[in-house]
């Protein structure tokens, strides 16, 4: 037999908030369909680094594992994505990862996503039902308009779009594509669209839409594939028709 | 109207109880250890079940009852389950109105699909990611509620044990903030758990890391009632992985998936389309299971002799796959690099639900006054096996009615939480942060994650499809050693800040005791019934085993007791799938 094939991770580590980063790497027995997830699990259980020295098992975020939870984001040999999805055998190595650091680095692969949060807050992304007592079935909506929202639906905050944009940053106020895309969604439901306007006002306010800056970075980096630049697009439409009205009511 | 309800949990039945409290006039604060939005109630894909009848069956709610009922073998009490079939219609409606971008016909209405365990089309469903789009709807009615200060949450925090008065009552909690590591103890007049439930004790299975049972276990050790835990549903069709088995949804048979694999003469074989013709590839999960795991460990008849058989998708038209099924699909794609829509999946069972959990009464209360339940980590409305797209339901309608039940409750106590001597919090608080304390003093030789992956392999082979006497034992025992060396642990992270190891360590313990839970039900339970399959007693024993059982912790282990099920509506009659289903009971 020869030697047992092995996997060679880099990981930029940091120990907390205010801690500078650093690089550890890791030597991780291979198996068939593995992921960054079970390489970190591997390490888990024998928490050595390559240097034969023990080390603090890596500390990150993930849940589902299976890309719908949108917690385990990072940053893979230079490409932010979710790390469930990265698997071994596609990976060029030594794989380099890093923490998505357009957001706070909490501790190694640990961010703080709480912005994205209060974006949510801010554009008013829900549908304001009277409330959720029974008052029947909901209105009809055809087969094209619920595709068109549920693709905007599968959203899940997971800020690979955030990291991926070059107008957001820990400097910048812009919202971020994926609040423009819930923004579209809620406005294009019947019910939802009774408050657009009030999501209009949030969408074009500091750190709104014309943050934008169309460099369409969102949409390659979305693991979910929603169309957030055509999301961008009409909400673009929608915001001139908005100035425009706004300026003929004054 | 100053009532103060806590909410440990931020998935389905969490936010459905936090919208209706919230909606009742209390005020509400959410704990969860992830951002609520990612709970594990984004995983559930196939759909929500709820006789809206709309496709001309004469479907009902009785109908759904009684399939219900039967499909778990009988053990549910029944009238809670006839409540929770008699609100599905309404719930799915709310979440319509929410905003919920469920498939349509092409007259724009709801459309449905067909699941296990019903010949009827009962089943409203978002693509095959239903359990996310339902999510996020209550996600973002709580937040607009948030956002108005009715509710404050608290993500990236654990829940560590309930508060119990002089009295006996539930007077809060105690958590712990996971990122700076500080621990707490919080006031309120009720609390509702709505942790899920207990998959990761089995290492691998569908559920995410979250669910381990952590919370449901330590509740279990304060002397809360932990009811038919030996009842695992095991997934019939999920892809084999390194880190987790990822579902492939039932919806993928509901829309024609067939179920295969090469007989004998090396000619595909349909076998559960043989072996049950009346509901073919559509019966319930613990059938369809043992069916996949005789035909792979039995007759060593699985695809390419390993322990895999066919999902086939491939015969249908891609664009319905891409529009009923697009999540799966996905998924499938992305872990395994094979395209569905062309060549079938390569499947085996996994372990996926919890029937059991925290024994509740009809007001959703466990046995401690003042702390209740809902969702996945309560036992209430699943029998012995529980239907597919059954369980959004019964999250959503636990979290409903548990709400609005822990606010009346409140309403009928002489004294508030304010009354309390804030010394019972602040020794609660002690207990916790000393017991936290001595962990990062474990110097001894083993490794948390090692005695894991060592205690899911146990649960996996001895405690799922097929249990034995002998090897239920071995298992217990094996537990038992498995506690000895947790004594034995090295912590293997000593940083006070987003420590995950320390964490770890805690719900590990807390896995082991319902482990033991778990397996001695199993053990105890001397017949067939749902999900609990004992080939040296292949039959259900109404005589000895119609009875709930309940575990009582002690320091010797489980005690477990039995309590009679209330059958007051459906008489209990044979479950067999190979024929039509008899009507059950009068209306």
């Amino acid at each position: 037999m020869s030697e047992q094939k092995t996997i060679r991770l880099v990981v930029t580590r940091q120990d907390g908030p205010n801690e500078n980063p650093y690089r550890e790497e890791f030597v991780v027995p291979y198996r068939k369909n593995m992921n960054v997830i079970s390489a970190f699990m591997e390490i888990q259980r024998n928490p050595v680094n390559a240097e034969g020295k023990k080390t603090t098992p890596i500390n990150w975020e993930s849940n589902c594992l299976e890309e719908v939870c949108g917690a385990c984001s990072m940053i893979i040999n230079g490409r932010p994505r979710q790390s469930c999805t990265a698997l071994i055998d596609n990976l060029e190595q030594p794989i380099r990862i890093e923490p998505m650091n357009t957001f706070p680095v909490l501790r190694d692969l640990i961010i703080d996503r709480g912005r994205m949060f209060d974006a949510l807050k801010k554009v008013k992304a829900w549908i304001p039902i009277d409330g959720s007592h029974d008052l029947g079935p909901g209105p009809r909506q055809s087969e094209e308009e619920q595709q068109w929202r549920y693709e905007l639906s599968k959203c899940m905050t997971c800020g690979v779009c955030m990291e991926a944009c070059p107008n957001v940053s820990g400097k910048s106020s812009f919202v971020g594509p994926f609040a423009v895309g819930q923004v579209a969604l809620m406005n294009s439901h019947p019910t939802g669209s009774m408050r657009a306007q009030e999501r209009m006002e949030a969408l074009i306010s500091d750190g709104g839409l014309q943050e934008c800056g169309n460099s369409q970075n969102c949409v390659r980096a979305c693991p979910k594939g929603i169309p957030l630049t055509k999301a961008i697009a009409t909400m673009n439409r929608a915001a001139t028709k908005h100035m425009f009205k706004k300026w003929l009511d004054f | 109207m100053n009532e103060k309800i806590i909410i440990v949990g931020g998935g389905l039945a969490g936010l459905a109880a936090a919208m209706k409290a919230s909606e009742t006039g209390a005020r509400v604060q959410i704990f969860s250890i992830v951002p609520v939005k990612r709970s594990h109630s984004v995983c559930a894909q196939g759909g929500i079940n709820g006789a809206v009848n709309t496709k001309g069956e004469g479907d009902s709610p009785w109908e759904h009852f009684d399939d219900s009922i039967y499909g778990g073998d009988f053990l549910a009490n029944q009238p809670p389950v006839k409540a929770m079939c008699d609100a599905a219609p309404g719930i799915i409606y709310m979440m319509d109105r929410m905003g919920v971008p469920f498939n349509r016909t092409p007259e724009g209405l709801l459309d449905f699909r067909r699941f296990g365990g019903t010949k009827h089309h009962r089943t409203a469903f978002a693509g095959a990611t239903t359990g996310q789009q339902l999510l996020y709807a209550l996600d973002e009615q709580v937040r607009r509620y948030e956002a108005e200060g009715r509710v404050e949450k608290f993500e990236h925090w654990e829940f560590l044990s309930a508060i119990i008065d002089d009295e006996g009552v539930c007077r809060g909690i105690t958590a712990q903030d996971l990122r700076t590591g500080e621990i707490q103890s919080f006031a309120a007049d009720a609390v509702i758990m709505a942790t899920g439930g207990p998959g990761i004790i089995f290492g691998k299975s569908t559920n995410s890391v979250i669910n381990t049972g952590t919370a449901a276990s330590a509740l279990y050790q304060q002397g809360a009632y932990y009811a038919n835990g030996e009842f695992i549903q095991v997934h019939p069709t999920a892809i084999p992985g390194d880190d987790k088995l990822r579902l492939m949804s039932e919806s993928a048979r509901g829309e024609g998936g067939r179920v295969w694999t090469y007989d004998k003469d090396g000619k595909p074989w349909y076998f559960l389309e043989e072996m049950y013709p009346a509901y073919g590839n559509l019966v319930p999960r613990d059938i369809a299971t043992r069916a996949i795991f005789k035909v792979c460990v039995d007759d060593k008849l699985g695809v390419g002799g390993e322990n895999v058989v066919f999902l086939d998708l491939s015969h249908k038209d891609p664009h319905e796959l891409d529009v009923k099924l697009g999540g799966i699909i996905e998924i499938y794609e992305k872990f395994m690099g094979e395209d569905p829509r062309k060549v079938p999946m390569k499947i085996f069972p996994a372990v996926h639900y919890s029937m059991g959990g925290l024994w509740v009464d009809y007001n959703q209360m466990t046995n401690i006054p003042g702390l209740f339940a809902a969702g996945e980590c309560e036992y209430q409305y699943h029998g012995a096996n529980r239907l597919g797209a059954n369980s959004l339901l019964s999250a959503i309608y636990g979290g409903l009615v548990t709400g609005p039940k822990a606010l009346e409750y409140v309403r009928g106590l002489k004294k508030s939480s304010d009354d309390i001597n804030s010394t019972v919090f602040e020794a609660a608080q002690k207990e916790q942060a000393d017991k936290y304390d001595a962990m990062f003093k474990m110097n001894g030789t083993e490794n948390p994650y090692q005695i894991h992956k060592e205690l899911g392999e146990w649960m996996t082979d001895n405690v799922t499809v097929v249990r034995y006497n002998d090897k239920l034992q071995k298992t217990d025992e094996k537990i038992q050693e498995l506690m000895a060396r947790y004594q034995n642990l090295n912590m293997v992270d000593t940083l006070r800040n987003n420590n995950q190891a320390a964490p770890f360590t805690r719900q590990l313990w807390n896995m082991l005791e319902l482990a033991r839970v778990i397996t001695l039900g199993a053990l105890n339970r001397n017949e067939s019934r749902g999900a609990h399959y004992k080939p040296e007693f292949p039959d259900r024993d109404d005589e000895n085993f119609l009875k709930t059982t309940k575990a009582k912790w002690s320091p010797n282990g489980p005690v477990l007791e039995y309590e009679d099920v209330d059958t007051s509506l459906i008489k209990p009659r044979p479950r067999r799938y190979d024929v039509a289903k008899e009507g059950g009971g009068s209306k």
